[in-house]
């Protein structure tokens, strides 16, 4: 019996996937040997999917990208000299240099079997949760400094311990899955290869707080990981996984918006994703007015290993104030494009140069979006920033949900800053001015300094504009649109029409 | 969502059905949209009535939050649905001239349709495959690592 695995994910079914796994079906048969063709997740390793791998004794072969008409080759004599040919998946460098802790399983195991997710540890951490019970687990997570991996880094202990000690005849685990920003992949990549993991950690979330429901508010765009996590939440609760935590999972309807935490609760609820003034906090006032722990997928699929393996081999990782591991996801005009997933630490050179290998188009590295549509951009001579926290914040960025774009000499950053503005007012949920009204103003002055109307003053105007957008929005998304807009003005000025000199001023 | 079954039409008795079987849950509205717009292709002014009376709120209610949010439509769609992303990582990719020229080919704007209505093309912003871009999706099935003449099969695709 030879075994293959080919990924399942939205990604590999975009290149093909289903073409693919048909076409090894059809080999076999001619040829008549008996296979079993497991549909994985994806490793992450996305230059070379669709990525099919052979089971040999040694480990499992990689092959990759490949195209039906590499499939006949799979079935020949030498497996190492198939063009497509990779070695060993695990000895590829790109995985091999990773410190793979949330994302464990991805990639490895049948994302929809309860048996291989239990075979590599699965419930382990919930297990363990269940018997040092609701201070404990808390505590623990404080100590593993954990924080909240959607963007805004907030410990993640001290918010679950927040809603513990919160009195309520009910509370709520909401999972954040609404992934809005360009360049991020990994909640998807994630629930596509391991869902039982977020169902895990959502549970444990459960026992930490006394919450005994929980909603996934999935965007949707992703088709695929919607019915991946609906058929994993029936299979975890029919194997009477989840005693006294039930889970649903809710579809977005197309907002960004609904990223921010309290315009998604205010959606889950059935109203405009509208966001809401803070305090009071969602962990005090959330869904429905209750107590409600709001937190990132990776964050969450995060908790089962920090109660299986204890905090202090999650905060073994990182540097500083930034403990534990990175999923970053390397996108956009990049070679190696994937998600690498490293204790904090690394510097945004090595992984945008290193691991992900410049450009696609071999062209020169010209800029970097970090943190998605709201993150800053950063210019070769930054790239010696260490990916953390504290040292993106210095830098006047922020590492948010993960994601690292890059882009080539051929982009256009006035273009850039424009469409970060425009994106703004189509997404603005319209509460605040600032965000509603400043958005729209600030893609037309940037229009006007695109067509070359009174540069200097129209730069002046519009860093003023970003000013009130910065501290008069009621959340990131009018608060931190002026990041992308004001750093490529400032580290691109030419494209603006603008010597450094008036950019500076500016 | 994948449009597997295409949209039917109107029929009071199967909205009833659809908000009936949401009515007792929490937050109910946007699962009764969802499965609205999945039945019948859009949301009708008449649909809406039939919701805001069954969960006791206003039209009004019912209409914001339908105008909210990108995903409801409030007419009929075109038969087939191009949707093509148009954030940061697949612009890096030279996603956005490449779905500009097909527009300029076809003769139409963002969210617009082909005169015989088998085709719209509109934006969508991210489908989380920025490491192989530029992408899109044609009728909820998803497609990457796009070229000019990889999006001209998909449209030849939806007008065959």
């Amino acid at each position: 019996m030879m075994r293959l695995y080919l990924p399942r994910d939205a990604a590999t079914l975009a290149l093909g996937g289903e073409a693919l796994a048909t076409a090894i079906q059809a080999e076999a048969a001619r040829r008549g040997v008996a296979v079993t063709l497991i549909r994985n997740g994806s490793r992450g390793l996305f230059w070379l999917e669709p990525l099919v791998e052979i089971e040999t004794p040694q480990g499992r072969l990689g092959f990759g990208p490949m195209q039906v008409e590499d499939v006949p080759g799979l079935f020949g004599p030498d497996l190492a000299r198939h063009p497509k040919a990779l070695g060993l998946v695990d000895e590829i460098p790109f995985l091999a240099r990773q410190t793979r802790l949330t994302f464990a399983r991805c990639g490895l195991t049948d994302p929809l079997s309860l048996a291989d997710y239990e075979a590599h540890g699965g419930f382990k951490g919930l297990n363990r949760a269940r018997e040092i019970g609701p201070a404990a687990i808390c505590a623990q997570i404080t100590a593993s400094g954990l924080r909240g991996r959607g963007g805004a880094g907030f410990p993640t202990g001290v918010k679950l311990e927040t809603v513990r000690k919160a009195e309520a005849d009910r509370k709520y685990i909401v999972c954040n899955a609404d992934e809005g920003d360009s360049g991020t992949f990994a909640d998807r990549l994630l629930i596509e290869a391991d869902p039982f993991c977020l169902i895990e950690g959502m549970a444990i979330a459960g026992q930490a707080v006394g919450a005994a429901r929980g909603y996934v508010y999935l965007r949707s765009e992703y088709p695929q990981a919607i019915e991946t996590l609906r058929a994993a939440i029936a299979l975890a609760e029919r194997a009477g996984k989840l005693p006294g935590f039930s889970l649903e999972v809710r579809v977005g309807a197309g907002a960004y918006v609904c990223g921010e935490e309290t315009a998604l609760l205010d959606s889950l609820e059935g109203k405009r994703g509208m966001v809401r003034a803070k305090p009071p906090i969602p962990a005090l006032h959330g869904l429905f007015g209750r107590p409600t722990v709001v937190n990132n997928v990776l964050s969450l699929a995060t908790l089962p290993f920090i109660m299986a393996e204890g905090a202090e081999a999650y905060a073994s990782f990182g540097t500083g104030r930034s403990r534990g591991t990175m999923p970053v996801q390397l996108a956009g005009n990049v070679r190696h494009g994937g998600l690498f997933e490293t204790g904090f630490g690394i510097t945004l050179g090595e992984l945008v140069e290193e691991i992900g290998g410049g450009t696609a188009s071999g062209r020169a590295l010209r800029a970097v979006q970090a943190g998605g549509p709201l993150g800053a951009y950063f210019a070769p001579h930054q790239f010696g920033t260490v990916y953390d926290y504290e040292a993106f914040a210095a830098q006047g960025g922020l590492i948010g949900h993960g994601g690292l774009v890059l882009f080539d000499d051929r982009v256009n950053m006035a273009r850039m800053a424009r469409f970060a503005m425009a994106f703004c007012a189509h997404e603005s949920c319209g509460k605040c001015t600032p965000c509603r009204l400043g958005s729209t103003r600030g893609a037309e002055v940037l229009d006007k300094i695109i067509r070359g109307e009174r540069r200097a003053e129209n730069a002046a105007l519009l860093e003023d504009l970003c000013e009130t957008m910065k501290f008069g929005s009621l959340c990131a998304l009018g608060g931190f649109t002026p990041y992308p807009v004001m750093s490529a003005l400032k580290l691109f000025p030419e494209d603006f029409g603008l010597t450094p000199h008036a950019a500076a001023l500016a | 969502m994948k449009q597997s079954t295409p949209p039917q039409d109107w029929d009071h008795s199967l909205v009833d059905d659809i908000v009936a079987r949401h009515k007792g849950a929490e937050g109910p509205l946007l699962p009764i949209l969802h499965e609205l717009q999945a039945a019948f292709g859009f949301i009708s002014e008449d649909a809406m009535r039939l919701v805001a009376q069954a969960l006791n709120i206003t039209r009004a209610e019912v209409y914001g939050v339908v105008s909210f949010y990108h995903d409801f439509r409030t007419a009929p769609p075109a038969r087939h649905v191009l949707k093509i992303c148009r954030a940061e990582a697949c612009q890096a990719m030279g996603g956005e001239a490449q779905a500009e020229a097909l527009l300029a080919r076809l003769g139409l704007g963002w969210g617009e349709a082909t005169a015989d209505g088998k085709l719209a093309v509109e934006p969508v912003y991210c489908l989380g495959l920025c490491a192989c871009g530029p992408n899109a999706m044609l009728d909820g099935a998803p497609r990457a690592r796009l070229s000019e003449a990889g999006l001209d099969a998909l449209v030849r695709e939806a007008l065959a």
